[in-house]
């Protein structure tokens, strides 16, 4: 699946980081809390949250996270848009909820990868 | 990359959405350098977990990172309130951090198991009312 994919699925706007776009997806994860997303993360993994501040770009720069799917229309400012461009990390924004999101993504073969520790 | 080289930050704990920014910084220097992927992502979780710390739970910091042929050296030190119980602070799920640091994503109590995981040596001096320093090493 790669992120292109991920924007029909979810009925998602890109509205930054368009380089991204053609990039191949593994895994996903869904959580509201960047300490989650550090300590669980997996590689080629994509990011669905419901917060919305320039941590989570930083928290995506430094797990080397695909793309970052803002649910429920959560819409990112100007500042994590020129820091997604800058990374090539593309930004997408659903209209629907955290657990449709993960449910439709995950319907389309997607899964959170193993658990491990 | 024969010369041991240094990095050093300055981290403010004033303005919390430039949170990350050393962090940042180191990641695309050892990228540049031809670090291990490996590497990286393990400096990367275990600095930024760190920078982290020292912003929510002191008043900032300094960050040095040393970078040989064998291994990265990460040193954190603040001289915020220092850390009670260490042992309690590394169980997973302990934290002390206030609501509207948990509104913000953090304080999970997951950050400093997580960087004992992403790191080859942890060593934590804290003293109350003085100060934290923790140093992380990762080997190359
Ligand atoms: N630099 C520090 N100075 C003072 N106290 C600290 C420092 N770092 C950690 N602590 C204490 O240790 C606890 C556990 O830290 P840890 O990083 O594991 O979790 P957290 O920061 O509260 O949450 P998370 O890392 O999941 O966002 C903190 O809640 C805090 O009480
Ligand atoms: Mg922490």
């Amino acid at each position: 699946m790669t992120v292109n994919d991920i924007l029909t699925i979810l009925d998602a706007n890109c509205i930054a980081g368009k380089d991204g776009l053609d990039k191949e997806v593994l895994t996903a994860c869904g959580s509201d809390m960047m300490s989650d997303v550090l300590a669980f993360a997996h590689t080629q993994c994509v990011l669905l949250t419901g917060l919305c501040n320039p941590q989570v770009i930083r928290t995506a720069e430094m797990m080397d996270i695909v793309a970052i799917i803002f649910v429920r229309g959560k819409t990112p400012d100007d500042t994590m848009k020129a820091m997604a461009d800058e990374q090539g990390l593309p930004l997408l924004v659903t209209p629907h909820r955290m657990f449709s999101s993960c449910g439709k993504l995950y319907e389309k073969g997607l899964t959170g990868g193993l658990v491990d520790g | 990359m024969a010369e041991v080289m240094e990095l050093n930050y300055t981290v403010s704990n004033e303005d919390f959405t430039r949170a990350g920014e050393a962090s940042s910084d180191v990641k695309k220097k050892l990228k540049q350098l031809g670090v291990s992927p490996e590497a990286i992502r393990k400096v990367a979780i275990a600095l930024y977990e760190g920078e982290i710390n020292m912003i929510i739970h002191a008043y900032g910091g300094q960050i040095k990172v040393t970078i040989s042929e064998e291994m990265i050296t990460l040193v954190l030190a603040d001289r915020g309130p220092g850390i009670a119980d260490i042992e309690k602070a590394m169980q997973a799920g302990y934290s002390t951090a206030p609501d509207k640091v948990r509104s913000l994503g953090f304080g999970a109590g997951m950050g400093l198991p997580n960087m004992k995981k992403n790191s080859d040596t942890m060593d934590i001096k804290t003293e109350l009312g003085v100060g934290t320093t923790v140093t992380m090493t990762i080997n190359l």
